[in-house]
């Protein structure tokens, strides 16, 4: 579905994707694992076009994205944003029925399927018209998960979908995005730095470290991957080939 | 040494300075060419037109009242110096309509609105919401900037117009009250003193500065660095800018208008 080809992407003297090679299936969900300033969210921004790659291919169900109508091209991706990225001078409802509205969908149809939408991630319909300074981080976290899963994406990206929240939230996150994948059949690409969500949401797994992909595998592979990387990452120990500041 | 490396700083700052105008530029021209590219999106328009002129109205009314009363004062008392008392109405009508009427709505309209757009499009950027947009196929120029540039555009001259005749009434307000004007003559004098020219110039100074403190707005908001820091800045800089480029403009204009 998703294939990347010598992926290079520097900012000025820092090289933050050095020859990426990837491969997502159709169906698959994969979590890109990594520490923080790895890259990991240019990868996601570099396979959107939101930053313009220095070398590599990105084919999208073997087509090269860069030949592809733009529009037509990001239809087919949702994406869940770090902060959710909810707009905020809209409605929630709103939010979730943006692509709905632009279409030019009647307001009342649109309406009710983001509310449909927003049932699908637990949220009750009075929050619909609630704007999302009103929602605490949590029911932000979903309301930006029913907009990007909102018009059946073929593809969803969730860039650090738990991060900032508790356990528990974080729980019904992980839970909400796999279901997500699983009912939609969609190709998700997850980023994180979160085990458990590695565990609840991942069918594979990769690890991204100095710019490139050191470890890609099954996820039941990552507990005996044998990779010193992905070892001392997947345990958080201080010491080890991945350098850490004090 | 020390000299090779200032002008080295120099040519260093000129050469950014340079490549600033040239992105400043294309990004006025890509504004430009959205305005007659579709898809438009008229809810946005009418929601820009509505914050930044109808929103704006009582600023400017009061900024104007204000104005055209110390106005009639000031003219009244400069020209009983020379026996010249008689002139305020002309003065005060020349002096809104021609340059207070459209620099002060402008500056105001600096202050107000182009800070805001600022800080609103760079918070955007800041957490995401610009590429956001992006995924969800939206064009940011097209629903973000052309909406804002054209309400400028559109409404600035409005408000210009209503600044013009609130600041006259100001000046009558203070000089039949206070200066021992008579009504009617004094409103005669003004309209007949006033010409075409006078109210073309100050609407066409009112969608120049409408369109350019709009648009300094949308162009720090979209290039604000990042955290609360690159917010303060943006939006610092887009006011600072939109209020020198609308004085700069005014001159120009000015120029224009009534050199010959």
């Amino acid at each position: 579905m998703i294939e990347l080809r010598g992926l290079r992407k520097s900012f000025g003297p820092n090289t933050v994707l050095d020859g990426i090679d990837l491969d997502v299936a159709r169906g698959k969900s994969l979590v890109v694992i990594g520490g923080s300033g790895t890259g990991k969210s240019v990868l996601l921004k570099c396979i959107l076009g939101l930053v313009a790659p220095d070398a590599g291919t990105i084919r999208l169900g073997g087509q090269d994205v860069t030949r592809l109508p733009r529009d037509a091209f990001l239809s087919r991706f949702g994406m869940l944003f770090q902060g959710g990225a909810l707009f905020d001078s809209l409605p929630v409802w709103q939010n979730v029925a943006f692509r709905h509205l632009k279409a030019r969908m009647p307001r009342a149809e649109a309406r009710a399927r983001a509310i449909d939408a927003l049932a699908r991630v637990g949220l009750p319909e009075r929050t619909a018209d609630l704007y999302p300074a009103e929602l605490s981080g949590g029911m932000q976290k979903r309301a930006a998960l029913a907009r990007a899963i909102a018009a059946s994406p073929e593809v969803v990206f969730f860039d650090e979908p738990t991060a900032g929240l508790d356990p528990i939230m974080a729980g019904v996150i992980n839970r909400l995005i796999r279901e997500a994948v699983t009912d939609l059949g969609a190709t998700a690409v997850t980023i994180t730095h979160d085990m458990t969500t590695v565990h609840t949401v991942a069918d594979r797994v990769a690890l991204l470290h100095g710019g490139k992909l050191r470890w890609m595998g099954p996820t039941a592979d990552l507990d005996h991957s044998g990779d010193p990387f992905v070892e001392q990452f997947i345990h958080g120990r201080p010491d080890g080939p991945i350098a850490t500041l004090r | 040494m020390i000299l090779l490396s200032a002008i080295g700083r120099l040519g260093a700052w000129t050469l950014a300075l340079l490549a600033g105008i040239g992105r400043f530029a294309a990004f006025t021209l890509e504004t430009l060419s959205h305005a007659v590219r579709p898809p438009f999106h008229g809810r946005e328009i009418a929601l820009a037109l509505l914050q930044m002129g109808w929103l704006s109205l009582p600023v400017v009314g009061l900024t104007a009242l204000f104005t055209g009363g110390a106005l009639a004062l000031q003219i009244y008392a400069g020209g009983n110096r020379f026996g010249a008392e008689a002139v305020v109405p002309q003065i005060v009508a020349i002096g809104m309509v021609r340059e207070l009427g459209p620099v002060l709505v402008g500056l105001m309209i600096a202050a107000r609105v182009t800070s805001s757009v600022a800080a609103e499009i760079a918070t955007m950027k800041v957490t995401e919401q610009i590429d956001a947009l992006v995924t969800l196929s939206t064009h940011p120029m097209k629903y973000l900037v052309l909406p804002r540039v054209l309400a400028g555009l559109v409404s600035v001259p409005v408000l210009v117009g209503i600044g013009d005749i609130i600041g006259v009434m100001g000046g009558w307000l203070v000089a039949t009250e206070r200066l021992g004007f008579v009504s009617t003559s004094y409103l005669h004098n003004t309209i007949n003193f006033l010409e075409p020219l006078d109210i073309i110039s100050s609407l066409a100074k009112g969608a120049v500065f409408g369109f350019l403190a709009a648009l300094m707005g949308c162009w720090f908001g979209l290039n604000s660095g990042r955290g609360a820091m690159g917010v303060g800045r943006a939006t610092k800089g887009a006011v600072v800018a939109a209020s020198v480029a609308i004085l700069a403009a005014n001159l120009v204009l000015t120029e224009a208008f009534f050199s010959a």
